[in-house]
C-alpha cells in the first residue's frame, strides 16, 4: 500500500501546473470560476493551447497524436485543470469518436478524420439518446435504410450537447429491425450540412441553451460513413461508454467546489456571525468534505486497478453514483449559502451595475439546477446500480 | 501508488483468516463473547504465535510491522471473524510504550494483555472534563477516580490509564490486582471493565500526555475502522447470498430491483468506508493523523449502522435470532461507533477545522 505518487509522476505535476499557469488565459478560467456558459470560441482557443503542447487527445495512443499517457498521468492532468479553473475539454470529438475508430474505424476513416479533430476543423456531437430510448438506449427508433452507396436516415435525435457548434454528429440507427435489439444497430458519421437536418435548441432548466434535439428527414449520406460492421453499432455504443466513465468521479470538480463553498460560508454572515460558525451549515460542509475524501481514494484505487486490469471495471459506476451526488451536494451549498441573494435571475443585476452577493457567486443557483442533470446523464445512477446488481453482486 | 498488500501483510492477513476461520467460528465465538472473560486463553496464545501482536509494533520496539497498515490488516481479519479477544487495548498499548521508548516485549508475545484506560462517564471521548486525578506519594503516584468503558479490561494484567496531573492529562501504569476492576460483556459480544481507583498505587509513564493519547487514540481508531470494514464485508456476502437464496412469491428475491439497489447502495458505502480507512492508516504517523482518522470513524460509523441495519431489513425475522450470525455482526457494527468517538463527536472535530 502507497497513496503517494512516483516521482516522475510529480514532476509531471509540476510540469502540467506551470503549463497551465503560463498558458490559460486568465479571460477564461475567470469563465469557469464564474460558471456560466462559456462561448464556442473560448473552447476552441483553450483546445489549440493545448494541442500546441500535444496534450490535447489525452487519451489517443502517440502515433495519432494523443501524449501516450498512462491513467494515472490522465488522472494528474484531468486534477490540475479543475484546480487552474481550466474548461473541460469538449469530449465528444476527442473522447469518444477519437478512441472509437482508433479500434473500430477503417484506415481511411482514422487518416481522413483524426486530425481534423484534432485541429478543431470539425466539431462532433453525439446522437445516441431518442425521445423514447434513454436509459434504453438499445430501444432506439432511428432509422438508416440502405440505399445503393447511401445511408437514408429518419427519426430523431436529443440532448445532443453544444450540438449547436457542431458540423458533425455520429449517430446509432437501427438498421435491421428484424434483429433482437442490440443486434440490428449502426454507428453512422453524419455530415450536419446535410439537407433533412433540423437542430433545435431545448432550453434548460436554469434557462441555459446547453442540448438541442436533431430531426432527421431522408438523411442521405455516403454507405462508408459507417463505422465497423454493419449491426454491430452496439459493440461500439458499449466501448465508448466505458470511455466516458474515465474520470466520471468528478473529484476534481467537487474539490473545486468544496473550496468555493468554503470560501463563500466564511464570508457571507448571519446575524453577525459568519456562515462557516453556524454549526448546522458546517456540519453539512464537513460532511462532504469527509465523503469527497473517501472518493479521491475510492477514484484512485479504481485508477490502479484500471491500470493493473489494463481496463475499469464494473466498479466504475461506484464514481459515477456517489461522485455526482457529491457534487450535487456541494452545488446545494453553494446555493443555500447566499440565502435569498442566490434568487436573481444572472445578468439582470450586473446589467444595472448593483452586485448582490460576493463577486462570481451569481450563477451559484443556475449551477445547482443545471447540475441536477450529472446523476441522470452518462447512465442514470438508476442504471448504475443495475449495472453493480448484476456485474459485481451477480444477482 | 499502489493498493496492494505486501507479501508480508498479505501472508499474515491469510494466516488469520485461515486461523480464525478454522478455529474461531462464529459458533464459538459467540459462547466465548458473552460471559466473562469474554476471551479464549488458549486461542490468544494462538493468534499471539501467528503473530497478530508482532505486527502492532515496529522493528525497533521489538515488533515487526507497526505501521496504520499493519494494524489495519490485524483487525480487519478479526473483523471478519467478530473476534472478541481483547486486541484493542494491545494496539492502544504498544502505540504508547513504543513512544515511550518502553519495553514491550511481554505484551508483543501476549504473556500480558494490556488495556487503556482514558474513558470516564462525563468525558468517554476525550481527555477535556476528566475528572480522575493523580497525586504525588513518596517517588510514586496514587490514582483516584473512576474509569468507564475499558475494553480488555476484564481480563487485563496491566492497565495504562490517563488522570490529571497538575492540571494536565498523563498516562500511568497501574497493575490489575492494585485496583478494583469490574468486568462485564458488553451488548456486541467481548469484555469491558469499570476500573475503580481510589488512592490506587500507579507509576508515572509520561506527563503532559496529550499528543501520545491523541497518538493511542488515532491508532485505535484505525483498528476499529479496519475491524468495522471486515465485519461489513463479511455482512454484505452473507446478505447477498441471501437475497438469491430466499425465494418469495415464487422467486429469489434477488430478483427484485428495490432489494437489488439496496444491495447495491451498501457496497457503495463499504467501499467508501473502505477508502476512507486507506487513508486513515496511511496518515497515521503524519502530521494530520488526527484529522484524518476523525474522518474515518465518522464515515465507519455512518456506513456500519447503514450496513448492519439494510442486513436485518433485507433478511427479515431470521436476522433477529441470537442463532443468526447477523444479528451478532450487526451489533458489533452499530455498537463500535461508541469506541473512542462517534459519528458526531468526530464530526464536530472537523467542523472545528473548519472554523479556523
Amino acid at each position: 500500500m502507497d497513496l503517494s505518487f512516483t516521482k516522475e509522476e510529480m514532476e509531471f505535476r509540476d510540469e502540467v501546473r506551470a503549463y497551465l499557469a503560463d498558458n490559460l488565459p486568465e479571460r477564461i478560467s475567470d469563465a469557469v470560476r464564474r460558471g456560466g456558459e462559456l462561448t464556442k470560441e473560448m473552447m476552441e482557443e483553450w483546445h489549440a493551447i493545448l494541442q500546441r503542447k500535444g496534450w490535447l487527445a489525452t487519451i489517443w495512443p502517440k502515433e495519432y497524436g494523443g501524449p501516450g499517457w498512462t491513467p494515472v498521468q490522465r488522472h494528474i492532468f484531468e486534477e490540475e485543470c479543475c484546480r487552474a479553473y481550466a474548461p473541460r475539454i469538449v469530449p465528444f470529438g476527442l473522447n469518444m469518436l477519437g478512441p472509437v475508430l482508433i479500434k473500430f474505424g477503417t484506415e481511411e476513416q482514422k487518416a481522413e478524420i483524426l486530425p481534423r479533430i484534432l485541429d478543431a476543423t470539425d466539431w462532433w456531437c453525439q446522437g445516441y439518446s431518442e425521445p423514447g430510448a434513454g436509459s434504453d438506449l438499445a430501444s432506439l427508433k432511428t432509422r438508416a435504410v440502405r440505399d445503393g452507396d447511401e445511408w437514408v436516415i429518419n427519426g430523431q435525435k436529443t440532448w445532443t450537447t453544444l450540438g449547436q457548434h457542431a458540423n458533425k454528429i455520429f449517430c446509432l440507427c437501427r438498421t435491421d429491425p428484424d434483429a433482437k435489439q442490440q443486434e440490428g444497430i449502426s454507428f453512422i458519421l453524419v455530415d450536419l450540412d446535410t439537407p433533412g437536418i433540423e437542430m433545435r435548441p431545448i432550453k434548460l432548466i436554469e434557462g441555459g441553451h446547453e442540448v438541442n434535439e436533431v430531426f432527421f428527414t431522408d438523411v442521405r449520406v455516403p454507405y462508408g460513413n459507417l463505422v465497423g460492421e454493419e449491426n454491430k453499432g452496439w459493440t461500439i455504443a458499449k466501448y465508448l461508454l466505458t470511455h466516458e466513465r474515465t474520470g466520471i468521479a468528478g473529484v476534481g470538480f467537487s474539490m473545486q467546489s468544496l473550496e468555493e463553498v468554503k470560501a463563500l460560508a466564511r464570508k457571507v454572515k448571519r446575524g453577525g456571525k459568519r456562515l462557516i460558525d453556524d454549526p448546522l451549515f458546517a456540519a453539512r460542509i464537513a460532511q462532504a468534505e469527509v465523503d469527497l475524501e473517501a472518493m479521491k481514494i475510492t477514484n484512485l484505487r479504481m485508477l490502479f486497478k484500471a491500470q493493473e486490469m489494463g481496463a475499469p471495471g464494473p466498479e466504475t459506476s461506484i464514481l459515477k453514483i456517489k461522485g455526482t451526488v457529491i457534487h450535487q451536494e456541494l452545488k446545494d451549498l453553494a446555493r443555500r449559502a447566499l440565502g435569498p441573494v442566490a434568487a436573481p435571475f444572472p445578468g439582470y443585476l450586473a446589467e444595472g451595475n448593483i452586485m448582490f452577493g460576493p463577486d462570481g457567486t451569481e450563477h451559484n443557483a443556475a449551477r445547482y439546477f443545471n447540475n441536477r442533470k450529472t446523476s441522470i446523464f452518462g447512465g442514470s445512477n438508476e442504471i448504475q446500480r443495475n449495472i453493480l446488481s448484476k456485474a459485481a453482486l451477480e444477482l | 501508488m499502489d493498493f496492494n498488500l505486501t507479501e508480508d501483510r498479505r501472508m499474515l492477513s491469510d494466516s488469520l483468516n485461515r486461523y480464525l476461520g478454522d478455529k474461531y467460528p462464529v459458533e464459538h465465538r459467540n459462547k466465548v463473547a458473552y460471559d466473562l472473560p469474554c476471551h479464549d486463553p488458549e486461542k490468544w496464545d494462538e493468534i499471539a504465535e501467528l503473530g497478530a501482536l508482532f505486527a502492532l509494533a515496529p522493528e525497533d520496539a521489538g515488533g515487526f510491522g507497526g505501521t496504520g497498515f499493519d494494524i489495519s490488516v490485524v483487525f480487519e481479519a478479526l473483523g471478519r471473524a467478530l473476534c472478541p479477544e481483547p486486541l484493542l487495548g494491545a494496539v492502544m498499548a504498544a502505540r504508547i510504550l513504543t513512544k515511550l521508548g518502553a519495553d514491550q516485549e511481554s505484551l508483543l508475545t501476549g504473556a500480558t494483555k494490556y488495556a487503556v484506560a482514558l474513558a470516564e462517564v462525563d468525558a468517554p471521548y476525550d481527555p477535556a472534563g476528566m475528572d480522575c486525578e493523580a497525586k504525588a506519594s513518596g517517588d510514586s503516584h496514587v490514582l483516584s477516580g473512576r474509569k468507564t468503558s475499558v475494553y480488555g479490561g476484564q481480563v487485563a494484567d496491566v492497565f495504562i490509564v490517563a488522570a490529571m496531573l497538575d492540571g494536565k492529562p498523563a498516562l500511568f501504569e497501574v497493575q490489575a490486582g492494585d485496583a478494583q476492576v469490574v468486568g462485564y460483556p458488553m451488548m456486541d459480544g467481548g469484555g469491558a471493565a469499570e476500573l475503580l481507583l481510589d488512592g490506587t498505587k500507579a507509576t508515572l509513564l509520561a506527563e503532559d500526555a496529550g499528543a501520545i493519547i491523541q497518538d493511542a487514540v488515532n491508532a485505535g481508531i484505525v483498528a476499529l475502522c479496519a475491524e468495522a470494514v471486515g465485519a461489513m464485508d463479511v455482512t454484505h456476502a452473507i446478505t447477498v447470498d441471501y437475497l438469491k437464496q430466499r425465494k418469495q412469491f415464487g422467486v429469489p428475491i434477488a430478483k427484485f430491483q428495490v432489494l437489488q439497489h439496496r444491495a447495491v447502495d451498501m457496497l457503495t458505502e463499504i467501499e467508501q468506508a473502505r477508502s476512507i480507512t486507506i487513508k486513515a492508516a496511511s496518515e497515521l504517523d503524519g502530521p494530520d493523523a488526527a484529522r484524518f482518522a476523525s474522518m474515518a470513524k465518522n464515515m465507519i460509523g455512518r456506513a456500519a449502522r447503514l450496513i448492519a441495519e439494510e442486513a436485518i431489513q433485507m433478511h427479515g425475522g431470521i436476522a433477529m435470532t441470537w442463532e443468526y450470525p447477523i444479528s451478532h455482526y450487526a451489533k458489533r457494527l452499530v455498537m463500535l461507533d461508541a469506541q473512542l468517538g462517534d459519528t458526531d463527536y468526530h464530526l464536530s472535530r472537523i467542523m472545528a477545522d473548519l472554523a479556523a
